[in-house]
């Protein structure tokens, strides 16, 4: 459905040059969901702008649903959904009337048209708003709107730049229902961003991390957690004369690796976390450790990235803060 | 539940929809708003008359003598038509920058419209009004003994409308341009704007004007267009004045699309 071969793209800026994206060779196979993260400039939405022929590449190609998106960008138009990360409703335009041009935009008459629109409204939860002006609407009804307009045509291939941005978790799940509904019925297969971990997580069987223009993994979320960032134990003990004790018992657990020792506490990957622990304390009991906090904690995707790259997907200042040394490594 | 009987339906669009289809929801989208807002209409249609009301007596007054043909408002109506054209399709791209900002005209390009009808669409929806605006200031003289051709007042409008959606096109390619600095568009717009006004013989005759002027004015197409106005409206339909003015309409036109697709298509480049 999407087959890129080395897409980049640099921008002339006054300050210099951007290189924004920096070789991306992607495949995307029809109905698959595929999540693209990667932190603030990463060229996660030059990608999908290029792919949606909104901006050349400077050097590569991509084929985006059976067509080149240079040679035959009227044809990728045709096939494809795409939910932009701005709103893509005018401000000064009522949203059904919206919904409405889209449909016939894309070959609907007016009154299969209204139909459609009337459909997903009630499907995004924007019953009642349907006269609202736009720029009268939430932020969060705007984005749902906007969302209603990428799915109008129930395209095969949909691209959803931050879909769920500034969406309370009541709609993110009402939006996740309604689009892997959709996925199901018509066998679409969607290309979206986020910076929501849990969601991709959740919502993608695959998973591509961006970061500075560049692919640097590419895999199923349950994988990615797995080779890249494992199962994790913490204890820490009353007594900071009982570390090194405390490090050999955690290093006994089976497999333990990555044993390390900081502030008072033993930290270490291990191959699962929720038996791990019980085996720990109880070893340090025996060994008379008294042991003052435990934690076992499986993998999330911010582990993930954080072992790629040294820096926290999440807010990148809270994570220098918790951790000191990865901070540097950052820098 | 219909979502599956409709969506099953739904068309692929593999081919394309009429590209006067696609000019035509352009426009119809973009005119939605303000028709729905009817201050809005009688404000916009009302103006031209403020104008002519309080300008032209006085221009009675000050050079009535001097006017060719000494018909005052044969000879200032059709030059305020022109002066609500230029300044109504001038700003096209105004709106076309609120919409690049915020992602609604990118939502427009990823679809199939074509995209020189969603150029000529936003021009078009400028140009509606004006032609209303001007049917009404034509229809308000006429008590006045401002008794214009039928059938010229009809081409002029046509003329006009060629004129307009050319110079709507230009607009629109200003507003692309410059998308990075949206204070470029009003600068522009407005530099450009008073010099082409005036060098135009439209509020005040050039043939008082120093030479200098009478040989700027010569080179602007706008002069052609309001001097073939002026013979639409005299009923003087086949002179030399309306095939120039009909001249300078349509390359003003063909300039406004071929410079607004090719900056359109360059600025996704
Ligand atoms: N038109 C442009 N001109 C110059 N630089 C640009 C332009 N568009 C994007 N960039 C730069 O390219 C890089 C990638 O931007 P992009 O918008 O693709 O990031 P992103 O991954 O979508 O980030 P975010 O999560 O913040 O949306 C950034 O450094 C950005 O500043
Ligand atoms: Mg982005």
């Amino acid at each position: 459905m999407i087959r890129t071969t080395g897409l980049t793209k640099d921008f002339t800026a006054k300050s210099g040059t951007v290189h924004a994206v920096r070789g991306i060779d992607l495949e995307v196979a029809p109905g698959e969901l595929v999540a693209v993260l990667g932190p603030n400039g990463a060229g996660k939405t030059t990608t999908i702008r290029m792919l949606t022929t909104l901006t050349a590449p400077t050097s590569g190609t991509a084929q985006v649903a059976g067509a080149d998106i240079a040679r035959e960008p009227g044809t990728v138009r045709r096939r494809i959904g795409y939910v932009g990360q701005g709103n893509g409703a005018g401000h000064a335009q009522r949203a059904v009337d919206e919904l409405v041009v889209q449909g016939v935009v894309y070959g609907l008459d007016r009154r299969d048209a209204r139909r459609r629109a009337a459909e997903l409204m009630t499907q995004l939860d924007l019953d009642g708003l349907a006269t609202r002006k736009v720029s009268d609407l939430s932020g969060g009804q705007r984005r749902r709107l906007d969302v209603a307009l990428g799915l109008v045509h129930a395209p095969r291939l949909l691209f959803l730049d931050e879909p769920s941005t500034g969406l309370d978790p009541h709609n993110r799940a009402n939006l996740w229902e309604h689009v892997l509904r959709l996925r199901q019925e018509h066998d679409m297969t969607v290309l979206l961003t986020t910076h929501y971990l849990d969601e991709a997580d959740a919502m993608a069987e695959r998973v591509v991390v961006v970061d500075d223009g560049r692919v640097i993994a590419d895999d199923t979320a349950t994988a990615l957690k797995h080779t890249l960032a494992g199962d994790r134990v913490r204890l820490a003990a009353a007594d900071p004369a009982d570390l090194p004790v405390l490090a050999a018992v955690v290093g006994g657990v089976p497999g333990a690796r990555d044993v390390a020792v900081a502030g008072d506490e033993v930290e270490a990957r291990v191959a699962d976390a929720p038996t791990a622990l019980p085996v720990a304390l109880a070893e340090a009991a025996a060994r008379g450790v008294r042991v003052v906090r435990a934690e076992g904690r499986q993998p999330t995707l911010d582990d993930v990235f954080l072992s790629l790259t040294g820096r926290s997907l999440r807010e990148e200042g809270a994570a220098r803060a918790e951790a000191p040394e990865t901070a540097e490594v950052a820098a | 539940m219909t979502a599956p009987t409709l969506t099953e339906t739904l068309p692929a669009r593999e081919t394309a929809r009429s590209w006067w289809g696609d000019a035509w929801l352009v426009m119809t989208r973009e005119l939605t708003p303000t028709l729905r807002d009817p201050f809005s209409v009688v404000f916009g249609l009302v103006q031209p008359l403020v104008f002519l009301g309080l300008f032209g007596p006085l221009l009675a007054g000050s050079v009535g003598a001097t006017v060719p043909g000494g018909d005052v408002w044969a000879w200032f109506v059709p030059g305020i038509l022109v002066m609500t054209t230029l300044f109504g399709t001038s700003t096209t791209g105004a709106n076309l920058l609120f919409e690049m900002q915020t992602g609604a005209h990118e939502r427009l390009l990823v679809t199939p419209l074509a995209r020189s009808a969603q150029l000529v669409g936003r021009a078009g929806k400028e140009m509606a009004p004006v032609v209303a605006q001007s049917l009404l200031v034509v229809l308000v003289m006429l008590p006045f003994g401002f008794a214009p051709h039928p059938l010229g007042v009809l081409a002029g409008l046509v003329l006009l409308a060629v004129f307009g959606v050319g110079v709507g096109s230009l607009s629109y390619a200003l507003a692309i341009a410059v998308r990075q600095q949206d204070w470029m568009f009003w600068a522009v717009q407005q530099t450009l704007l008073f010099p082409l006004l005036i060098l135009s013989g439209m509020l005040l005759p050039l043939e008082t004007g120093p030479r200098w002027m009478q040989v700027a004015a010569d080179a602007n197409p706008l002069r052609y267009v309001v001097d073939a106005e002026r013979a639409l409206f005299a009923g003087d339909l086949a002179s030399a004045t309306v095939a120039w003015g009909a001249v300078a309409a349509a390359l003003t036109a063909a300039l406004g699309l071929v410079v607004g697709v090719r900056t359109l298509s360059r600025s996704t480049r």
